[in-house]
């Protein structure tokens, strides 16, 4: 009851007129950012923090709150529409959300992924109310080991993800390993991988490097060749009963991908360096690994934008947990809020819960706001989002080279990443022809610096021995999972060749 | 498609084996007190590349993989020319951006392609060329305050008045 009085009073503070307007205007700002290849939450927080001094502490983190819950619901709207995944939480969301706008239900997949946008982060939001110091205590019994198990975790659910062909998506996954490598090591610091000795690599590849590379310039280039230049523009209608049936069928077709989502979302993203991405990823996987019709993912699915789409927004809410309770940032937005709260003179902690009751009550009350805004303001503006789909390809395609051009640019300042977005783009057509899955790559670029330094801080631990993954509770069952992950596709394959040389030889 | 799929695979293996090669400039093995080596994981992840490729040249000698049985062209004449027109307007847009500054290459390629390659009417492409590039500079260097590339000296003139504009 002392919660439910608690959350009460943070929620009364976050309707006051102020905090509601920095809501509602932060919200829609952060969904414009969301949107915009390139652009996500990180960059909206960090270029308004400067303003928030303008306002109390209170308002200020509402604020930032508010940006980084509507930039979770935009990036799902440029990999529907555009088909390249604005920020690394919305790559999963291209791979169901793409083919169902390109199906002409661009409608649909928008409304779902701001529906599942919405339960990821209403459950959340009730999760983090309930279980916040608790849940706190179980994220720091995660070391490297755990860390390292659930990343192997979300390695393996690449498998699943892939084509057939395991031996070229276990290629694309260490490509991509390997592509995060470059640059400097990060515990010696020595320079490593500098390809063909070109200084432009010293500063590693970034991940949107690759994405816009393959998903902006390959795909496109991809779309132009295959559809012989006569692309058909999808042109639904919008209206607000269509919306209400869209919003019906994204319900009844994708609460189980919700409901993965929402609850697996949260767990990954209160883990420190985890994070929306490999929530969304694994809550993807995890999803189509349990359905009935796993061969109907990556054809427009609606399970298949419900759970990425969840899972990244209860992700983002779980990642304020250990920064709120411990002081720990889950991710690089809220390492920024992390550093506002530094500023406005916040101690983050276990003792902010008792000495700011009324700055956390608040905050808290603001999510719940904030998500209902989120919903609402991002139904508003689909027909806008629509109306991007109604313009002929030919005015779309040229469009879509600019945007990935200049979000390449401002997310990384630097010509030499935009030269090699073109490489990867046009390799990434190439590869495509000959049937290699890239989408692992993308994925793998972003988890590898997670992965290694947890793998080398375990083998520290354990003086090179690897048992260490499957001696400890806790990331031996997470291994386990991950090998049964690994070598199922196998072992099918297996069972299968067995079968056809036994009907070969009845 | 035949010959392009064992092509790719060789080019692809032979890629994985320069990134062993390059990996081993740090140490790939275990030492004692310090953990693996710096080189030790992309080395190995390049291990496995490469053993991804051997497996699939095996499917391709085999005959088991869909694309070594397949006589289609790795791209027709139209394909080629797709990839000409449109991928050397993006070489083209890029190495642009040097000279005439990020927006002024974003309005010569959008002329081009709208134009050019879209057939749209002059109306249309010169519009959306100019209107594109002074919309984006007003989001990116007046709202986001991010700064895009000025091209040479020669482009200074036009920036300096819309620099004075939103500062």
């Amino acid at each position: 009851m002392e919660i439910l009085s608690l959350l009460g009073s943070g929620m009364l503070l976050a309707v006051q007129p102020l905090n509601l307007l920095l809501i509602l205007l932060g919200v829609t700002v952060g969904l414009f950012i969301g949107a915009m290849p390139g652009l996500g939450s990180v960059n909206g927080v960090a270029i308004l923090l400067p303003i928030t001094f303008l306002v109390p502490p209170t308002g200020a983190i509402i604020f930032l709150a508010a940006i980084y819950y509507g930039a979770m619901y935009g990036g799902a709207i440029s990999s529907i529409t555009l088909g390249i995944p604005g920020a690394s939480t919305a790559v999963a969301t291209t791979f169901d959300g793409r083919p169902l706008a390109r199906q002409g239900r661009a409608s649909l997949a928008l409304v779902t992924a701001a529906l599942a946008s919405f339960v990821g982060g209403s459950v959340a939001n009730v999760i983090f109310t309930l279980f916040a110091p608790v849940l706190a205590s179980v994220a720091l019994s995660f070391g490297p080991p755990e860390i390292f198990a659930l990343m192997l975790l979300a390695f393996a659910t690449f498998v699943g993800l892939g084509g057939d062909d395991i031996a070229k998506t276990i290629f694309s996954i260490c490509f991509g390993l390997v592509l995060g490598a470059v640059g400097f090591d990060q515990i010696s610091g020595a320079p490593r991988l500098v390809l063909f000795d070109i200084t432009g690599f010293l500063q590693g590849i970034g991940f949107l490097v690759l994405a816009i590379g393959v998903y902006g310039i390959g795909e496109m280039l991809w779309t132009i060749e295959e559809s012989r230049g006569e692309v058909e523009s999808s042109n639904p209608k919008m209206t607000v009963r269509g919306m209400a049936s869209d919003a019906a069928e994204a319900t009844r077709k994708g609460w189980r991908g919700m409901t993965i989502g929402s609850l697996l979302g949260f767990f990954v993203g209160i883990l420190p360096a985890a994070g929306a991405t490999p929530a969304a990823l694994m809550s993807y996987g995890v999803a189509k690994m349990t359905s009935r019709n796993p061969e109907e993912f990556g054809q427009g699915k609606v399970d298949g934008i419900t759970a990425p789409e969840s899972a990244n927004n209860s992700a983002s809410t779980g990642s304020m947990l250990p920064m709120l309770t411990l002081g720990i940032p889950g991710s690089p937005t809220t390492a920024i809020l992390l550093g506002g709260m530094v500023m406005w003179g916040l101690t983050p902690g276990p003792r902010l819960f008792l000495d700011e009751p009324e700055f956390v009550w608040g905050l808290i009350g603001s999510f719940y706001i904030s998500n209902i805004a989120a919903l609402l303001i991002n139904l508003a503006f689909i027909p806008v989002f629509i109306w991007m789909l109604r313009m002929p390809f030919s005015i779309l395609a040229p469009m879509i080279f600019v945007l990935s051009i200049v979000g390449g640019y401002a997310a990384m300042n630097d010509m030499f990443d935009i030269w090699l977005i073109l490489i990867f783009g046009i390799g990434a057509f190439v590869l495509r022809r000959f049937d290699y899955p890239l989408a692992p790559a993308v994925l793998a670029i972003v988890l590898g610096p997670i992965a290694e330094p947890t793998l080398r801080q375990s083998l520290l631990l354990s003086s090179g021995d690897l048992s260490i993954f499957l001696t400890r509770p806790i990331a031996g069952t997470i291994t386990v999972v991950a090998l049964i992950l690994i070598f199922l596709p196998a072992l099918k394959l297996l069972r299968r060749g067995g079968s056809k040389r036994g009907d070969k030889a009845a | 498609m035949r010959y392009g799929e064992i092509v790719t695979a060789g080019v692809l293996a032979l890629f994985s084996i320069y990134l062993m090669w390059k990996s081993a400039d740090l140490p790939i093995g275990y030492i004692e007190g310090k953990g693996p080596g710096g080189g030790a994981w992309p080395f190995w992840l390049s291990a496995i590349m490469l053993l991804s490729c051997i497996a699939v040249m095996i499917k391709w000698v085999r005959g088991t993989s869909p694309l070594s049985q397949s006589d289609e062209p790795f791209l027709d004449g139209h394909g080629w020319r797709m990839l000409g027109l449109v991928g050397g307007g993006l070489v083209g847009f890029v190495a642009l951006i040097a000279v005439i500054s990020m927006y002024g290459a974003i309005a010569v390629f959008l002329l081009y392609y709208l134009r050019f390659l879209g057939r749209h009417s002059w109306a249309l492409s010169i519009g959306l060329s100019i209107a594109t590039p002074i919309l984006f500079f007003f989001f990116f260097e007046g709202a986001m305050r991010i700064t895009m590339p000025t091209g040479l000296p020669f482009t200074d003139p036009v920036f300096d008045f819309l620099y004075e504009i939103i500062y």
